[in-house]
Order: structure tokens, then C-alpha cells, then sequence
């Protein structure tokens, strides 16, 4: 039952007069929402505070820099929560694949808790299996190609089911033909689950190619 | 990111009171005992013995005093720029070749021999009777007896470096080794893409931001050398000896107004080393301004093909030398009767083994438990640490820097014995805790160093995608930086086992006699001169820490044989 | 800031620091129970045994000798199933650290429960010991019941340790004297004088040493020497000026100048102790090496250290002779288990196993005739091997000279020779 004299909380994840500093100077500043499924582009040149941006909302500021304003996901302000609690997921530019870990204990280790293991391996190999990358359960992360690693590490940040996904430059490393299938890959899973995405870049062609609204720094 | 609720938050001071504490209280009562003053705790029943300028004056008017601290401070230079050259020049000669982590390799374990072991492996190698001179006698040289010739215990104290060098060569390569990963070794290919020499570009590029790291080491390798006492006691100068002999002579002196005189001989040694630092801060200014001139003039210094050739062949010969010391050693343990010229042993035996068993069993024992307590605790003790400065987001400063360095840099002989009468005091001597605390002064500060750069060169982005996986900062510590830092984490262990293995005068102060252990019980019965059973102690001294390192090398390639991520690679 | 402010300073932060020391330990260590004071009394000697048993005695002793801590080893086995008592020997480099270990006990007040029961002693160390307080004061050794048969009536040396009076602070437990010993192989004829001893340097250079003073075997040489060429020796026992001390011992530098350049290193380098000397003889290094233990040779034989053909002598003038004891310090914390192990050490079973070469070779302080006949067998079925030389080769033992020509001695060498 909900509340009459509430406004139904909007879902997604929403920026709300968010300004970063660096000591005293403001780096940027942002006022934005996101809704499920939607995939939000911030274009700005190296510098610009992009990544620092996504520091702040994933919860790992640097203490050189502050933050105000509000941060909501789904109607809750997680600005105050520790990282692990808010449920941010991010992809950095490197996959940053646990390299102690195989393919699928990746995986297994984002899960979230709970379960028997039997059913927590069936879960990790259907995720592994989504992403075309069943048979490579078993591998050492080291011996698998660029553009495996990156869909190893989509499958990951899937796996932990998260509410809002947070994506770093995640295809500038990657080869030019990898680079599409990737950016399909990605929009096509955050569409199908429904998370609500920001994604910042400097290239011009992935604001292109996931189609969705840009904003410019 | 609230860190001050952490319980990490109290570690600096933990480790303040472990190095600071002890070395501050130990120092003024050795101020106290110099300069005499009454009342203090340290003087609870003993009537004054001396006056106060008088201790120093003593000290001052000792026949050959100037001589000891010229060698020491000689020593300590000497040793510090030789060992450090070699490195360097190594390092600049083949950090781009294939068989550099292979020399790596076989650098690492003489990490684990103790100084003195490597001491008398080099004396039984170069002295007029030793291995080397009975090889070629009688046949070659025509000796039926040995030349009289001064090569061990020279009035100028070189077999004393030479035998400190041995020693110091592995210490430097690898905290060079730490200090690599972050300097950016494309420079040399820059500088060499313009016709500089390869030592030259090395030298130029590279060297600069490599010392500013290593350069504590370098003080304490200075400080080390300059204060030494095994190793100027078995290859060291005799008339006179070194100060730092000179004041343990004095602190055994029957007659007890020298204590007043070894205290005051312990200040000046410690005014001694740091003068010899001083000296090296001032010889980097002037290799800065003349490395700069020759640079700015362009000097190209392309014809180094020599000094390549000579900086590996002395290292061959310094990895050499001490594993052939090792293996005397091993022969003399076993040797009956074994006269010179003979240049194996005549007679075979097991009796030096037999004898000694059950002494090597229990000191053994003792002396494993003790390393393992001072190095876990020490280990556990840094992680925090590090763990500490990550999660607050500072880094050491400077000053915390220098006083991780001060038990490596202040000469142990200065303060140990003022730490074991607080031990007394406290009536905490004796035990197998208070040994393993004292040890730890020492374990600390090599296992921060040999950690700290590992630690703060790990991708922490690792640590960022755990959390946003949803987990704690402590999961992440325990599942995920701490199993891709093991083998730098378990390196670190293996050394701090070595160094607590190594301590003679701590373990034979505060144990009290209750807590003898193999190095202690090597140096009582070495005071007999009997090379069977130095042999057979030195033997077991560095088999010890040889094992922990090789199952600090060995547990990470099998718990990560599958993992190609964790697996040393060369240096590209 | 004067330095008097300094100073003030420093010391209020060292007493801060002290009172900070003292409360931490008392929130984290439980002080130790103080024992009542306890002196047993070895006249009452059954109390002394049932004292004793149980307790653990720490013997420091030096560890440098294999067959020493054998012997040491077996003494701990008897007095365990004998009287019950556990004997643990905490091996030593130097007895001085021994010493320093009870003053800094004694710095730090603490009276009872030192870590040291018994310590193997003499000379200067002894000498420090006693005058500082730090050996149990009262005359302990003179009433264990096996001091009855030790020879003190005829051997001063066991009253008298380098002229301080012993009077019942140690006990007795060896007796040395200063004794060449050389390869016959390569040495037909040893020099016995003075006069031989540097024409003979003189014709083989680099053969010869001794321990750089103030090593102990090192000084007795000096004094050993100076025996030799000094006028009065009644000067040797009493403390003379400057002046007087200079004359005095004019011949004896006079001497060692001349033989200096001929010496072993030319004299650059000089043997570290009695030990070296040995090693040093062994290699063949050196023609002629010196110690106290008159059996040393011979054990060193036995052991495989030195060829068969190793013998012994002394200078014809007679040797500088001395004693080494056992001594309890005052804070000792099983003194009765220490009193019984120091009277075991003197019963006529342990000295015959001390003397026998086969074992350590170390010459008893019993008298012979004071032993009953089953006494005396222990030793008539010892043999001492060739190197040992008998009580008449041995000559006329040289008392030690007052403690001040040690040091004199000492000082006066290492400003000649020690600071080239």
C-alpha cells in the first residue's frame, strides 16, 4: 500500500544538485535523473572530473575532494552509505578481473550471499552463458582475450545485481571491432534488466552508438 | 569514508610505542650513565663511578681512539658506496635481459645468511691458511706452511668491508628491486635512442627517482657498517679494533667504572655514523652537480662495455663467495682432522653433529618459535598499518619514514643494553614474550620496507569493484588484496624471519640466559674458535630462514600454479 | 638554553617517561611475588640439601669448549639423580656479560630472583663483583663440606684469586697455569727463557704471538715477561707511582719492541685469545702458542685439534699460576641448589673426571693426601697423555701481581702498540 500524501517515489537513479570540489574550487556540477533501463552519456574532455564523478556516486571519493547534494537510488538517498551498501555498480576502462579467481569464482564472488553453492554455480554459468562465455568457466581470467575479459567483467557487475550501473570509459581499450559488439552487449543488458546507467566518455561515437540522452561537461 | 571510528586509527600509535619508546627510554639512560646523573631510575643502587666529562674524556684519551672511529666511519662509507655501485651498475647493465630475474633468483637466498655466517665463510675462504691458498699449496705456491700475509683482519679493516659488502650487495638489490615497479624504465630506451651509453642512460634517466627511494636503505647500510660488532669481531681490525669492538670491550670490562665509558663510547659511535651519513649527504650533491654537468655537456660515456663486463662478474663473484663460504662450512662440520695444506678434510666425521644434536634441537626450536611470533605479530602489525594509511588516505610522511628507519639506524650496542635494564625493571626479562618484542623493534621496520611498495603500487581499483560488488572493506582486505599480494606479503615474512633469526645482542639481554637460542648458543660456543662447530651452528643458522623462503617462494606458485595473473615476470 | 636547562629538561621528560613506564607495567604485567630473603647456611648442610631440592640452578659459565659443557652436561645428570637438583648451563662468550647481567639486576633493584645462580669466575671479574655487592655476602664456600679436602693450605691461589682475597665468596674448582705448547715436528729445542725466546723469534719471523691485552691470556704474558726482567719483584705486589711504574717495566717494552717486527703480521695483528692461538697453531700459522690449562695440549690431541707430536713447556723461571672458581651472586635465586652443585664440582669424583685428558684435562684442587684411599683411586687410574708436563716439570708457580700492573700493563700497551 502506498502512502496518498507522498509523491511515488521516482525509480532510477537520481542526481540531485550534486557538486563536486576539489578543496575549494568546484569541479563540476550535475542536477539529473536516470531512469530504469536508460542509459545517460556525460561527454567531457580528460580532467573534466568525469571519473571523480563516478567516485562519488559509486562512494569511493578521494578525501581531496568533497561532495554536496543529494544522491537517491530509487527514492532512497544513498549519499551518506558506505560503498558496499549502496548497491552502484561499476565498470572501470580495465576489466580488473580478480586474477586469484577464475572466470566463474569472479562471478560466484559477486553474487550476492545466500544459497546453496550447487544453485549459485548454476546461476554464475547461466550469467557466463548470456554473455557467450559458458565454456571459459573454468579459465585463468590472464589467459583470455581483451574483449572476453570486458564480458567477463559486464557479466560480474550483472551477477551482483545491482540498481544503478556506473560505466568508466569501459570501451576505450578495447579493439575498434570489439568496441560495437560491446556497446550492443552493454545496452542490451541494461535495457533487458532494467538499471538504470550513466556512462562517461570522451569519444564522441559511443554517445552515438548507445543512443540515448548526452549531456556535455 | 569514515576512518576514525576504525579501530585501525590506533595502529601509529602502536607502532610509535614499539620503535620509539624502547630506543627513547634506552637512549637517556644512556645519557643517564654517560653523563652520570643521580637519582635517575637507571642508577637505582650504583654509586656514581665517574664523573661526567670524565667518561668522555676517557673515551677521547684511549690510546688509538682516533684510529676505531676513523675505521668505523671509514667502514661504514666504504662498505654503503661499493655495495651500492655493484648494484646499480648490475642493474643498469642488465635490467633489460633475459637472466636478470634468474640472478634475482639465486641473489635472494644469501638475503637469508646471516652476517656473521657469510663472515666466516669468507674468512675460511681468504685467510693465509684458508681454502683458497690450499688449493694451489704445496704444488703451486710451494707453501708447506701458510704465507704470513695480512689479508683477514688488516689494520685498514678491507676484509671487514669486504665481508660486510657480501652481505649488503643482496640487502641493496632488493630493496631496488621494491623501488622498481614505479620508476619508468622507457626513459633509458629514450636516453639510449640518443647515443648515451647503456650505464649512462641508466644513470641519467632512471637512477635519480630509483636512489630518492632506496635511500634509507642506504643510511642504514651506512649505520650498519659503520656500528657492526660480529662481523668486525671475526674480520675486523685487532690493534685497534673498531669502536664499536671497543665498546664492547669496555661494557665487558671487569672493572665497572668503564660501564661510565662504554656509555659514553656508545654516544660517540652514534655521532660517529651519523657523521658518516652526513658525509654520504654531502657526496650526493656532488655526484648531482657532476652527473648534471656531465649531462648538460652531453657527454655520451658510450664505451661502458667494460664496466658491464666488471659489474657482473663482481656480482657472480659476491654470489660466489658466499655460497663457497657456505659450502666450508658445511665440510668443516664434517671434518676430523684437517691440517693445513690439505685442501679437504683427511679425516671425516660425524661428531660435531652428534655432539651438538640435542643443543641444535632445542635452540633451534626456540629460536623458530621466537621468529615466527616476532615476524607474524610485526607482519600483522604492518598490514594494519598499511591497511591504515590506505583506508585514511595518507600515505607515510617523511617523518613517519624516518622513524620506522630509527632501529635500523641508531647502532643497536647504543641503546640495547639500557632497553634490557628497563626490561629488568619491569621484570619482564627472561621470557619468551619479552624476546619476541624485542625482536619485533627490529622485524618491523624490514618487513614495513620490503611491504610498502607492493602494497602501495596495487591497483586499488580492485578494491573499488569488490565494494561496488557489495563487500566490506574488510572482505576485500581478506579476499581480495591480500591473496594477489601474498607473494610480496609472504617475501616480506620470510625476511623478518631472517633478521629475528640473525639478533644475537637483544635475545642475549633481555632472554637472560632463559631463552638461549641457536644464534646465541652459535656465538658462546664460537668464542671457543672451534671451526667444526661454527660450522655445524652456521650451517643450521642459515638453513632455517633458507627454508622459509624457499616456502614463501613456493606457496604462492602452488596455491596460484593456474594463475598466470600472480606469477613473476620479468621486468619488462 | 644553558645546558644546565638542558639538562633539567631531559630529565623531566625521563622521569615522565618513568612514571608512564611504571604505571603501564603495573596495569599490564603482575609484579613477580617478591621471596622472603633465604641465605642457606652450608655448616647446617642437610637443610642446604633438602633446599635444594626441586630447584633449578642457572650456571653461566663460558661455552667455548665442547668438552667443557660435556663435563657440564654430566655434572647436571649427578646432581640431578643425586640430589634432585636441575642444572642448566647458560653458555657465555665472555664472564663479563655475566657481570654486567647482575649489575644491571641490581641497577633495576631487583634483589631476589636474579637470573644468574652460579657463575664460573675469577680474576678481575671476580674482583669487580665483590666490591661492587653483587655476589652473595657471606663466606659460603669455606663451609661446603668438600672445601676440607682442597689443598688451601699449600696452594695460595685457592685463598688468594689475583691477589683478592677470596674469603669464602667463591668456590674453588680448577687451578691453571700460564704453559707453552708447540709441534715437536717442526720445533726440536723450545726456548725456556727469555734470552732463547727472542733469539729464536728473531731467527724465525712470523712465527710467534700473542693475544692483544687486554685479552687475559695477552696480559699474562706481559706480566709473565715482565717477571723475567724486572729487578725487585717485590714491586709486583704493591701499587707503585708513575715514575716507579715506568722504570720498572722499561725492559719490558724494551723487549717486545725488539721482537715486534718479527712477530706473526709483523706484528700488525695480534691473536684475539688463548683459542686463536690455538687454531693458529694448528694451521701451522704459528710455531708456539700459550694458555692456562696446563692439559690443554694434550686434550687438543685427544679431540683431533693439534697433531700427536704437540708437547708442553714452561719458561725456566717458574709460570704465573692462578685458580678459577664458582661464585653464587647476591640476588641468586636457588642458592641452595647452587651451594650443592659447587660442592659436587669439588668432590674427588667430579675433580678426577675434570683432570682426566680424555675428558677436560683441567688440574684438581684437592689434595691428595687429604683423600681417603677409595678417594684416591679415582684418580690413580688416570694417565695423562705426552704433552702434559708433570707437577715437577711444571716449576715454580709465580703469583699473580697486584690487580694494578694489569691494568697499568694494559693501558701502557695499548697506547704503545694499540693505536698504529
Amino acid at each position: 500500500m502506498t502512502d496518498p500524501t507522498k509523491k511515488p517515489t521516482p525509480a532510477g537513479l537520481q542526481l540531485d544538485n550534486v557538486e563536486i570540489f576539489q578543496g575549494p574550487r568546484k569541479l563540476l556540477g550535475m542536477h539529473a535523473i536516470i531512469g530504469p533501463g536508460e542509459i545517460l552519456t556525460l561527454m567531457g574532455a580528460s580532467g573534466s572530473g568525469k571519473s571523480t564523478l563516478i567516485s562519488a556516486i559509486a562512494g569511493f571519493l578521494p578525501r581531496s575532494f568533497s561532495c554536496t547534494g543529494n544522491i537517491l537510488l530509487n527514492g532512497q538517498s544513498i549519499t551518506s552509505l558506505p560503498a558496499e551498501k549502496r548497491r552502484v555498480g561499476v565498470l572501470f576502462q580495465d576489466p580488473l578481473l580478480f586474477p586469484h579467481f577464475s572466470v566463474l569464482q569472479n562471478i560466484l564472488f559477486a553474487l550476492p550471499p545466500g544459497g546453496k553453492m550447487a544453485e549459485r554455480c548454476d546461476k554464475a554459468r547461466s550469467l557466463l552463458h548470456d554473455i557467450s562465455m559458458g565454456e571459459f568457466a573454468d579459465r585463468d581470467p590472464d589467459t583470455l582475450s581483451g574483449g572476453q575479459k570486458a564480458r567477463v567483467a559486464l557479466a560480474r557487475v550483472i551477477a551482483s545485481r545491482p540498481n544503478a550501473l556506473l560505466l568508466d570509459e569501459p570501451f576505450s581499450k578495447l579493439d575498434a571491432d570489439l568496441r560495437d559488439s560491446m556497446r550492443q552487449l552493454v545496452s542490451a543488458e541494461v535495457t533487458r534488466r532494467k538499471i538504470p546507467t550513466l556512462l562517461v566518455t570522451h569519444d564522441k561515437a559511443d554517445a552515438i552508438a548507445i543512443d540515448g540522452p548526452v549531456l556535455t561537461l | 569514508m569514515n576512518a576514525k571510528s576504525s579501530p585501525l586509527a590506533i595502529v601509529p600509535a602502536l607502532v610509535l610505542a614499539l620503535l620509539l619508546i624502547p630506543i627513547g627510554v634506552a637512549t637517556l639512560s644512556l645519557l643517564g650513565t654517560a653523563l652520570d646523573w643521580k637519582g635517575g631510575w637507571w642508577s637505582h643502587s650504583l654509586e656514581p663511578l665517574q664523573s661526567a666529562s670524565g667518561s668522555f674524556e676517557a673515551v677521547l684519551n684511549t690510546p688509538g681512539f682516533w684510529t676505531s672511529a676513523g675505521l668505523s666511519y671509514w667502514i661504514g662509507i666504504l662498505t654503503a658506496l661499493i655495495s651500492l655501485t655493484i648494484v646499480m651498475l648490475f642493474i643498469a647493465t642488465f635490467l633489460s635481459s633475459g637472466w636478470f630475474v634468474w640472478i634475482w633468483g639465486i641473489m635472494k637466498p644469501v638475503l637469508a645468511v646471516p652476517h656473521a655466517v657469510a663472515a666466516f665463510g669468507l674468512l675460511f675462504l681468504i685467510a693465509p691458511s684458508g681454502f683458497l691458498i690450499r688449493l694451489v699449496s704445496p704444488e703451486l705456491s710451494g707453501f708447506e706452511r701458510p704465507p704470513d700475509w695480512l689479508v683477514v683482519n688488516d689494520p685498514a679493516g678491507l676484509s671487514l668491508a669486504l665481508g660486510l659488502i657480501l652481505k649488503e650487495i643482496p640487502f641493496l638489490f632488493f630493496v631496488t628491486m621494491a623501488a622498481l615497479p614505479q620508476t619508468d624504465f622507457r626513459r633509458t630506451r629514450i636516453a639510449a635512442s640518443m647515443g648515451y651509453g647503456r650505464i649512462w642512460s641508466w644513470f641519467l634517466s632512471v637512477f635519480p627517482g630509483v636512489y630518492l627511494q632506496i635511500r634509507l636503505p642506504v643510511f642504514a647500510v651506512i649505520a650498519f657498517a659503520s656500528s657492526t660488532i660480529d662481523v668486525a669481531l671475526i674480520l675486523g681490525p685487532v690493534a685497534p679494533p673498531t669502536l664499536s669492538v671497543r665498546i664492547l670491550h669496555w661494557m665487558n670490562d671487569p672493572d665497572l667504572s668503564m660501564r661510565t665509558t662504554a656509555a659514553a663510547g656508545a654516544i660517540i659511535q652514534v655521532a660517529i655514523t651519523l657523521l658518516a651519513v652526513l658525509t654520504w649527504w654531502a657526496g650526493e650533491y656532488l655526484v648531482l652537480n657532476l652527473g648534471r654537468m656531465a649531462a648538460l655537456r652531453g657527454w655520451r660515456f658510450k664505451r661502458d662495455k667494460f664496466l658491464r663486463f666488471l659489474s657482473s662478474l663482481l656480482m657472480a663473484t659476491s654470489v660466489l663467495v658466499v655460497s663457497v663460504g657456505l659450502v666450508l662450512l658445511a665440510l668443516w662440520s664434517f671434518a676430523g682432522v684437517w691440517r693445513f695444506p690439505d685442501a679437504l678434510p683427511r679425516v671425516w666425521t660425524l661428531r660435531s653433529w652428534s655432539a651438538e644434536a640435542s643443543n641444535l634441537w632445542a635452540t633451534g626450536v626456540r629460536a623458530t618459535i621466537i621468529a615466527l611470533g616476532a615476524a607474524t605479530l610485526s607482519l600483522a602489525l604492518v598490514l594494519a598499518s598499511l591497511e591504515n594509511e590506505y583506508r585514511s588516505n595518507r600515505r607515510a610522511t617523511r617523518l613517519a619514514w624516518w622513524t620506522i628507519y630509527v632501529p635500523l639506524l641508531v647502532p643497536q650496542i647504543a641503546f640495547v643494553g639500557g632497553l634490557s635494564v628497563l626490561f629488568i625493571r619491569f621484570s619482564i626479562d627472561g621470557t619468551l614474550w619479552a624476546v619476541i618484542l624485542v625482536h619485533m623493534i627490529f622485524t618491523y621496520p624490514y618487513i614495513y620496507l620490503t611491504l610498502s611498495d607492493p602494497w602501495n603500487t596495487f591497483d586499488t581499483r580492485y578494491l573499488s569493484v569488490a565494494r561496488s560488488l557489495g563487500k566490506s572493506m574488510n572482505r576485500a582486505f581478506w579476499t581480495i588484496r591480500l591473496p594477489i599480494l601474498l607473494r610480496p606479503v609472504l617475501a616480506a615474512f620470510a625476511l623478518g624471519f631472517a633478521v629475528s633469526i640473525a639478533q644475537y645482542l637483544p635475545t642475549l639481554l633481555i632472554g637472560a640466559g632463559r631463552q638461549p637460542t641457536l644464534t646465541t648458543e652459535a656465538i658462546a660456543l664460537a668464542s671457543g674458535g672451534n671451526r667444526r662447530v661454527i660450522g655445524t651452528y652456521a650451517l643450521v643458522q642459515t638453513l632455517l630462514p633458507l627454508i622459509v623462503f624457499a616456502l614463501a617462494n613456493l606457496v604462492p606458485k602452488l596455491l596460484w600454479a593456474n594463475r598466470a595473473g600472480l606469477q613473476v615476470r620479468s621486468v619488462e | 638554553m644553558h645546558l644546565s636547562a638542558i639538562r633539567s629538561f631531559v630529565v623531566n621528560i625521563v622521569h615522565l617517561a618513568r612514571y608512564f613506564l611504571i604505571s603501564a607495567a603495573l596495569v599490564f604485567f603482575v609484579s613477580p611475588a617478591i621471596a622472603a630473603e633465604h641465605n642457606p647456611d652450608p655448616a647446617d648442610w642437610d637443610s642446604v640439601l633438602a633446599e635444594a631440592k626441586g630447584q633449578e640452578v642457572f650456571w653461566h659459565a663460558w661455552g667455548g669448549a665442547q668438552n667443557i659443557n660435556a663435563y657440564i652436561a654430566w655434572v647436571g645428570r649427578q646432581v640431578q639423580s643425586r640430589y634432585g637438583v636441575k642444572l642448566t648451563q647458560v653458555k657465555v662468550s665472555d664472564t663479563a656479560n655475566v657481570v654486567a647481567r647482575v649489575l644491571a639486576e641490581q641497577q633495576a633493584g631487583r634483589n631476589e630472583g636474579g637470573a644468574v645462580d652460579l657463575v664460573w669466575i675469577n680474576g678481575q671479574n671476580f674482583s669487580a663483583m665483590k666490591h661492587q655487592g653483587l655476589l652473595l655476602p657471606y663466606a659460603w664456600s669455606t663451609s661446603l663440606p668438600n672445601y676440607a679436602l682442597t689443598d688451601f693450605e699449600n696452594k695460595p691461589v685457592l685463598t688468594s684469586d689475583f691477589t683478592e682475597p677470596v674469603q669464602g665468596l667463591e668456590s674453588p674448582w680448577g687451578t691453571a697455569q700460564l704453559t707453552f705448547y708447540y709441534d715437536s715436528a717442526n720445533l726440536a729445542s723450545p726456548p725456556k727463557n727469555l734470552e732463547d725466546l727472542e733469539s729464536w723469534i728473531r731467527e724465525n719471523p712470523g712465527r710467534f704471538t700473542y693475544a692483544a691485552p687486554p685479552n687475559f691470556i695477552g696480559t699474562t704474558f706481559l706480566k709473565q715477561v715482565l717477571y723475567g726482567l724486572i729487578e725487585d719483584r717485590e714491586l709486583l705486589f704493591s701499587t707503585p707511582d708513575r715514575q716507579t711504574f715506568e722504570a720498572a717495566t722499561a725492559p719490558l717494552w724494551a723487549w717486545l719492541d725488539k721482537i715486534h717486527p718479527d712477530l706473526w703480521r709483523s706484528g700488525k695483528v695480534f691473536a684475539a685469545d688463548t683459542t686463536h692461538l690455538k687454531t693458529l697453531l694448528s694451521d701451522n700459522e704459528i710455531d708456539i702458542a700459550m694458555t692456562f690449562n696446563p692439559g690443554e695440549a694434550s686434550s687438543a690431541i685427544n679431540e683431533g685439534l693439534l697433531p700427536q707430536t704437540t708437547r708442553s713447556f714452561v719458561m725456566d723461571y717458574g709460570s704465573i699460576g692462578n685458580a678459577h672458581f664458582v661464585a653464587i651472586p647476591f640476588n641468586a635465586n636457588a642458592r641452595a641448589g647452587a651451594m650443592v652443585v659447587a660442592n659436587f664440582l669439588l668432590s674427588p669424583e667430579a675433580q678426577a673426571r675434570k683432570s682426566d685428558e680424555e675428558i677436560w684435562g683441567d688440574p684438581t684442587v684437592l689434595a691428595m693426601s687429604k683423600l681417603n684411599a677409595e678417594q684416591r683411586r679415582y684418580f690413580s687410574e688416570l694417565t695423562s697423555g705426552a704433552a702434559t708436563l708433570d707437577a715437577a716439570e711444571l716449576g715454580a708457580t709465580l703469583s699473580e701481581p697486584d690487580a694494578f700492573w694489569s691494568t697499568a700493563l694494559d693501558a701502557e700497551w695499548l697506547r704503545r702498540y694499540g693505536g698504529q
